[in-house]
């Protein structure tokens, strides 16, 4: 369902892959692996539409992301470097705002029990500029708790920054979306053991 | 012929290409140069106005045309980068974007020597004047904000956007800067008001006109093959060059 | 259009809670709109003349100043990321956060200048016709402003370098909304004036977010 075709790219003058074919189906976690500066993130960037690829193409469904557009993008989750919290606004506001943005309403109720899910619910009403850094990511994560229609999680390292208790939170949360035919690709430089139907991995920075 | 012409395309086609059609311009450019100063300063007639003085109209004039006309290329090729996708738009719009600085420039200073003489100020607020001011702050931005940004393909895709921008601006300013100079009377002291024209003045004009366009063309490219070389500079056919030089 | 509010929205609540930010902003129009006498003389008459030009000339330099914050702080915490990755049209963030710039920047001053118009001693009617040259006029700053404020995002010498790119696109709403103010100074009605800035808000609210919403996909690619 997803498909990169001969995808390519480099930065700063620096060719970062080539000739990248990879497919991911329903219940499929890819594994994007390699060293720092190996192109880790750009590949989830290309992925997610937000950095043009220097040749070949995304596709979804068949379909080439780039004239798919807010079609696709309804049915990604992206979670990029930066734990995308405003400091200003608290820990439910925060995730509040995210759900607007994607698009749905969720009640009271299923913020509570995202957030509880990251072990944060007695967070909630703490400006997220109060946080520490671990706090704040796991404050990121909720969303993957949250019920949305997004069925293609991209996920740039998420477990960076994490203690072992919430790792496994997050592992469990991965592990459920993929068995209800979710897709999950993720970069990381360590192991993660994550329960898959399909596990695929791609190794950059030959 | 299409074909033919994405040819050239890439930078390293077009390099060489562009290398052979340089001398030709500044033949071109100087020729005309010559034959327009000539009418320029003998065959035009004295002005019963404005005496001797009024001859810098022969440079003024021209180099406001050039600055205008180039900016518009610019922005086409602006365009044609975001629509094509192509190094070599981006590279060309660089090129382009100091010519038509210095023209701009041109056009104040030559305008700011032609009024004193004639209005005792080297500067007046008139509708031309203050719009080509206006023009030259949009190319120094340009060029600023391509200089400012390290990665060169940002910078480009990021020009071409200003440029565009501008483009749509440059008629509208100049309208705004009209209505601005016809309101404030003062419109006695106004540089657009030239000389009614005799056929020699038009035709010095076309002919300065002329080359300054070839000349533009000249010096973009010889600024071009600079630019290509070194944005290419880690390519092989570059070293190549290097080592055979 | 529930993401249009959500933005708008968030972004208010975080200047709000951020307070100084505009607060900085409407005391520096007022600063230097009180500088002008004390650089050219007091003399009345003069000062009724240059009143329109100098409380535009402030919004304009204070709408330069508010600019680099419009992006810059979403950019910096990966949230404008996640706008970019929404499925909200990326018009609808930046006509959003265009709207949110203008009520802490535009409104603000444009209810300010008033007071500045009483300093210059306007009379009542060029008093009305400089807060409807502002309030036509200020949205176009936000407008044309976020284009400028996203080709320079993340960018060194970001804000004198945005300045130099969005003043020159202003020229035509100085023009324009000072004139009009002239005009009503000197009997003539403006009417022509405040429908020319119409005409130009309305170009620019086409220009301005096509530009942002490319510039920003450039910045974040």
């Amino acid at each position: 369902m997803l498909q990169t075709r001969e995808l390519a790219c480099e930065r700063g003058g620096r060719r970062l892959f080539s000739a990248l074919n990879v497919a991911l189906d329903a219940g499929g976690l890819l594994r994007v692996r390699g060293a720092n500066g190996s192109g880790k993130t750009t590949l989830l960037r290309c992925l997610a539409g937000l950095t043009r690829p220097g040749a070949g193409s995304v596709h979804w469904h068949g379909d080439d992301i780039a004239a798919l557009g807010d079609a696709y993008r309804s049915d990604l989750l992206f979670l990029g470097h930066s734990p995308a919290v405003k400091d200003e606004l608290t820990v439910a506001e925060n995730l509040d705002f995210s759900c607007r943005l994607s698009g749905t309403e969720i009640s009271a109720a299923q913020l509570d029990r995202a957030l509880d899910a990251l072990g944060i619910a007695k967070l909630a009403g703490r400006p997220a500029g109060y946080l520490s850094q671990g706090q704040r990511r796991r404050a990121a994560l909720a969303r993957l708790a949250l019920p949305g229609p997004a069925k293609l999680w991209l996920l740039d390292e998420p477990l960076a920054a994490l203690d072992d208790e919430a790792i496994g939170r997050v592992r469990s949360l991965c592990a459920a979306h993929l068995a209800a035919g979710g897709l999950l690709v993720l970069t990381s430089h360590q192991e993660v053991e994550i329960a898959a139907p399909n596990l695929e991995s791609v190794a950059l920075g030959g | 012929m299409r074909l033919d012409l994405f040819r050239f395309a890439a930078p390293q086609a077009f390099f060489p290409l562009a290398g052979r059609m340089i001398p030709w311009f500044s033949a071109l450019a100087a020729a005309l140069a010559l034959a327009g100063l000539y009418v320029a300063f003998f065959v035009a007639p004295t002005d019963h106005q404005q005496g001797e003085a009024y001859r810098i109209i022969f440079i003024h004039v021209p180099a406001a045309w050039m600055s205008m006309f180039l900016y518009v290329v610019m922005a086409c090729w602006a365009a044609a980068g975001i629509a094509l996708n192509t190094r070599l738009s981006g590279m060309m719009s660089s090129a382009l974007a100091p010519t038509g600085a210095i023209f701009t420039f041109i056009t104040l200073w030559s305008g700011a020597l032609w009024g004193k003489p004639t209005w005792g100020t080297y500067w007046v607020w008139d509708a031309r004047l203050t719009s080509e001011l206006v023009l030259l702050f949009l190319y120094l931005g340009f060029i600023a904000l391509k200089g400012a940004i390290p990665d060169p393909v940002r910078a480009d895709r990021a020009g071409a956007i200003l440029a565009l921008v501008g483009v749509v601006n440059v008629p509208i300013i100049y309208f705004s800067v009209q209505w601005w100079n016809t309101l404030h009377q003062g419109a006695s002291v106004s540089l657009t008001r030239a000389p009614s024209m005799a056929a020699t003045m038009l035709l010095g004009m076309l002919l300065m006109a002329l080359a300054a366009w070839m000349y533009s063309i000249a010096a973009t490219l010889a600024r071009l093959r600079n630019i290509i070389l070194e944005r290419e500079r880690d390519a092989q056919w570059v070293l190549l060059q290097r080592t055979a030089a | 259009m529930s993401g249009f509010s959500a933005i708008l929205l968030r972004d208010l609540r975080v200047a709000l809670r951020r307070k100084g930010d505009a607060l900085n902003v409407l005391v520096f129009f007022v600063v230097v709109s009180s500088l002008f006498p004390l650089g050219v003389g007091p003399e009345p008459n003069q000062l009724r003349a240059m009143a329109a030009g100098v409380v535009w000339i402030a919004a304009l330099l204070a709408a330069v100043l508010s600019l680099p914050r419009l992006f810059a702080a979403d950019y910096a915490d990966g949230t404008l990321e996640q706008m970019l990755v929404g499925p909200q049209p990326l018009v609808v963030v930046v006509l959003a956060k265009s709207a949110a710039h203008w009520l802490l920047t535009g409104l603000p001053l444009a209810l300010a200048a008033p007071v500045i118009g009483l300093q210059y001693d306007l009379p009542a009617g060029a008093q009305g016709v400089l807060l409807a040259s502002l309030l036509i006029g200020t949205p176009v700053l936000s407008l044309l402003g976020a284009a400028g404020a996203a080709l320079t995002l993340g960018v060194r010498g970001g804000g004198a370098l945005l300045g130099l790119l969005v003043l020159p696109l202003f020229v035509p709403v100085l023009v324009f909304g000072a004139g009009a103010v002239g005009a009503s100074l000197t009997g003539i009605d403006p009417s022509a004036h405040l429908s020319l800035l119409g005409a130009f808000l309305a170009v620019s609210s086409l220009v301005g977010p096509w530009a942002a919403c490319a510039a920003l996909r450039v910045a974040l690619d």
